[in-house]
């Protein structure tokens, strides 16, 4: 079965897999190593502290997360239709309005 | 996935030919959309913590509670987890199915020792008096991390049984197929666990 991995590519409607390299993954997991380190020294030498610390922290984190998806998980290789990236966008919309509106409610609730 | 509308895209292309391949792409979609469903539940967690993170009823905080050492080799150990899931999938592309079980335990055994440290660390908080019921910052935060925990030992069973599959059958396109998924779901474990990482430990021990 080797074969349908190294030569069927040209008809090939896939998505991901069957297209990374060695390099992009060495690449993807430098970035992750050194987008883990900045945050862990921000938070525990205290290199940046209130406002400027948690936007940096979770800059991080979201920029780490697209690395996994962009790097390890293949989302650019779509081809055709980008189902994969609406249904992630979908998700994404309600995963943010369920955490900010949630802090934002709670922020404004006299009785908690 | 872009042939599954064969029809308004390339009205060539007989379902004969891209028939299998399509049915295979298209449980990958599938699975693809379990995630963001998975993504959903984990957003609802996050937002409970988050809310409930200064509720400490009197008891220790994040600041008092959090181990930072053990957190932070934990985080490695599951990045480089989600590194080798990737380079199984790459010796699986070029054929290696000894590549790709290898490097398939590999990552199963990165995946136990997380596991073991994250037990390790709820073990000495329980010793310590610290339960899931002892605050709603622990209820939420017992029930966040031990959600994550749970996922990724499903998925160490998971992966398990893939490479008793990969053993009996061979790298075939179901196989592959299974490989693959595998390896989406662990990549976003690793992602989940950055999340918990940042908001959790991180902005708790600031």
């Amino acid at each position: 079965m080797a074969q349908h991995g190294n030569h069927a590519h040209g008809g090939h409607g896939g998505s991901e897999g069957g297209h990374g390299s060695l390099k992009e993954y060495v690449i993807g997991f430098a970035i992750s190593i050194i987008l883990t380190i900045i945050p862990i020294l921000v938070a525990m030498k205290g290199w940046l502290e209130g406002t400027s610390a948690v936007v940096v922290l979770i800059g991080a984190a979201v920029l780490q997360f697209a690395v996994q998806l962009l790097f390890f998980m293949h989302l650019r290789e779509e081809k055709g239709p980008r189902y994969n990236l609406m249904t992630l966008i979908l998700g994404i919309v309600i995963a943010v309005t369920i955490v900010a509106g949630s802090i934002w409610i709670m922020a404004h609730n006299a009785m908690y | 996935m872009a042939h599954s509308h064969p029809h308004a895209q390339h009205p060539a292309h007989g379902e004969g030919h891209y028939g299998h391949h399509d049915l295979e792409e298209l449980r990958k979609f599938g699975f693809w959309i379990f995630l963001i469903t998975d993504c959903i539940l984990f957003s609802a967690l996050f937002a409970v913590y988050i809310v409930l993170h200064g509720s400490t009823a009197g008891g220790p905080g994040p600041k008092e509670i959090f181990e930072m050492p053990g957190v932070i080799v934990e985080t490695f150990i599951l990045l480089t987890s989600s590194f080798t899931s990737g380079l199984a999938v790459l010796a699986m592309n070029a054929g290696s199915r000894k590549g790709l079980i290898g490097w398939l335990i590999v990552t199963i055994l990165l995946g136990a020792c997380f596991i073991g440290l994250e037990v390790t660390e709820f073990v000495k908080l329980a010793e310590e008096g610290h339960t899931i019921s002892s605050s709603a910052f622990l209820s939420g935060f017992f029930t966040l991390v031990g959600t994550h925990g749970l996922h990724v030992s499903l998925g160490i069973f998971w992966i398990s049984a893939v490479i008793i599959q990969l053993v009996r059958h061979g790298i075939t396109p179901v196989t592959k197929r299974k490989v693959q998924i595998t390896s989406l779901y662990w990549h976003f474990l690793d992602a989940v666990w950055i999340f918990v990482f940042t908001i959790v430990y991180l902005m708790g021990v600031m």
